[in-house]
């Protein structure tokens, strides 16, 4: 079932575009990583998806219903960036606060905040927190009500990897429930196959979209090759390899996915004049930069 | 619907509460009323009025200075302090309408406002009281008047600043127009029909405008009001001939108009932001 389908989706402020034509559909229980630098056009689809800003051109529908109508942010949970809250309140008050606006128990409060870590700080002033944990409580605020549409903006910008591993736990946990999530990174490295499917986004369009292994495989980036010869075969080994480039102790050359096979044979046929060698397929990074670098 | 509003209402109070406002509007009624009540204790004989009548006649000079500018200064951040907190995006995402998040927030400060003047005045009837025996007692239908009629003129002035902070957008702009707003409405209004009135000299904008343009402004009309429905309060005020001139609905009606009228332009104003 579609939760989120955006068709032409277009938002342009004054003379500048912001978001350029975005066709995007995500079902229930997928999980979406939008990627783009910034000032690619995340946030703005974003705020359009929650109806807080009107489209220019194009529709955004939320199972069926218009942004920001009354169903549709009752279908619909959101993690700003940055995510803000009252310093003057404890996380357990805003979140029963939350509770009570969407309909539910407010004596759940507790269990929502010991889910996302922050029991023991429960009632102390939001004032006090770090931005990890402000950023748990946003994520607390998310996770009321069983939400059909998650919509997470840089959502683990502010976490330690440990916080971003349980935070990813708590998405997947989500999503084998039906929940759609729709999150934007400006790292890939961040969502790394955490996500179904990546789009990417570059000056507000739509520059590719797919799995990740399609979207390596698309990219084609070589892979990187170290050698480290045995001594005293440093010279031997150079020859062997005119292609390489020689530094740090090393050779290092780069070689195309289709013929890392015919490398590899002559990897092993020059092994008595090698200590060691590495393979590095390219980085999400890498992959990620030379997207967008395709793109303008 | 009222389930939202109620908990809006209840998290903004907690948040007065928090920042002192509850305590610093509580305060600064209590002793201004208090400076008031013995100040101005001394005519009480020599006027025919009792002691908390002429109580309530300082009270109310003082309510029109100071009820607007407390309700401004509680209400001028509501929206402004939100978009700057960066909080704003997110509670409009919440099944809240935009109506509900101003109603909660009015429904909070109002009860702050009320709470304010209740005690504050309470405490100026007290030793008006105490000091004027069971006389005064008949001054008490006044003190009432004067409570509600100071509340509904803090509603007006409450939703004013919502419009100012809507508008301004920025905590200090929002400021800036506040202090304007109270400026205008309850020094530089006056000074102008002073001027119109002067300039006119008993001609027909003195008998048939300026009656209307004095129950416009919400705080002369509060003033007006209470200083007309009570002949002790109004001979204590020394302005009773005054007041009694115009009709008591005329200042009623426009006590009743702003709060609504105010409400209903912040509303407008609000749903122009764009988080």
């Amino acid at each position: 079932m579609t939760i989120l389908s955006l068709s032409n989706l277009t938002k342009r402020f004054g003379a500048e575009t912001a978001l350029d034509g975005v066709d995007l559909a995500l079902a229930a229980g997928e999980r979406v990583a939008l990627l783009g630098h910034n000032g690619a056009g995340k946030t703005t689809l974003m705020k359009l998806v929650l109806g807080l800003i009107p489209a220019s051109a194009g529709s955004v529908e939320v199972a069926g219903h218009a942004p920001g109508s009354a169903i549709a942010r009752g279908l619909t949970a959101y993690l700003p960036e940055n995510v803000a809250f009252h310093p003057s309140l404890t996380a357990r008050e805003q979140i029963r606060h939350y509770l009570r606006l969407r309909g539910g128990d407010p004596s759940e409060a507790g269990a929502i905040l010991e889910k996302v870590g922050l029991g023991a700080a429960a009632d102390r002033r939001i004032g006090t927190y770090s931005k990890g944990m402000r950023q748990r409580v946003g994520l607390a605020q998310a996770l009321i009500g069983r939400p059909r549409l998650m919509v997470l903006d840089e959502p683990t910008s502010g976490l330690d990897p440990v916080s971003r591993g349980e935070f990813y736990a708590l998405l997947d946990d989500l999503a084998a429930s039906g929940t759609a999530i729709l999150l934007s990174s400006h790292a890939l490295s961040e969502v790394e196959v955490k996500t179904d499917r990546l789009v990417v986004l570059a000056h507000g369009r739509k520059v590719a979209e797919g799995t990740l292994e399609a979207l390596r495989a698309e990219a084609a980036l070589p892979l990187t090759v170290h050698l480290r010869p045995r001594k005293g075969r440093g010279t031997a080994l150079a020859q062997a390899f005119p292609e390489a480039r020689e530094g740090a102790g090393r050779l290092t050359l780069t070689c195309a996915q289709s013929e890392k096979m015919a490398l590899m044979a002559r990897i092993t046929g020059s092994a008595d004049m090698m200590a060691d060698f590495d393979v590095l397929p390219p980085s999400l990074d890498d992959i990620y930069a030379h997207i967008s670098r395709r793109a303008a | 619907m009222p389930g939202r509003i109620l908990s809006t209402a209840r998290i903004e109070f907690l948040i007065a509460l928090r920042n002192r406002w509850v305590l610093i509007a509580t305060a600064m009624m209590a002793l201004f009323s208090l400076v008031l009540s013995i100040a101005g204790s001394a005519p009480a004989g020599d006027l025919g009025a009792d002691r908390l009548s002429v109580t309530v006649a300082s009270l109310t000079s003082l309510s029109v200075y100071l009820v607007p500018l407390i309700a401004l200064l509680i209400s001028f951040d509501a929206v402004a302090g939100e978009i700057e907190r960066g909080t704003l995006p997110l509670h409009l995402t919440y099944p809240l309408g935009r109506g509900e998040l101003l109603a909660g927030k009015l429904a909070a400060q109002l009860a702050v406002l009320a709470l304010a003047v209740t005690i504050g005045f309470s405490v100026a009837a007290a030793v008006a009281l105490q000091t004027g025996g069971p006389a005064a007692l008949e001054g008490l239908p006044a003190l009432f008047r004067l409570i509600w009629t100071s509340v509904l003129l803090g509603a007006a002035f409450l939703s004013l600043g919502h419009l100012v902070s809507s508008l301004a957008r920025r905590p200090s702009g929002a400021s800036g127009l506040a202090i304007a707003l109270w400026l205008v409405f309850i020094v530089l209004y006056d000074l102008g029909l002073l001027a119109a009135i002067v300039a006119d000299d008993g001609g027909a904008f003195t008998r048939r405008v300026f009656p209307w343009l004095l129950v416009a402004n919400p705080a002369d009309a509060f003033r007006i009001y209470n200083l007309a429905a009570s002949d002790a309060v109004g001979a204590a005020s020394g302005l009773a001939g005054a007041a009694s001139s115009i009709a008591e609905w005329k200042p009623l009606s426009s006590l009743f108009f702003w709060p609504v009228a105010a409400a209903i332009l912040s509303r407008l104003a609000f749903g122009r932001v764009q988080p």
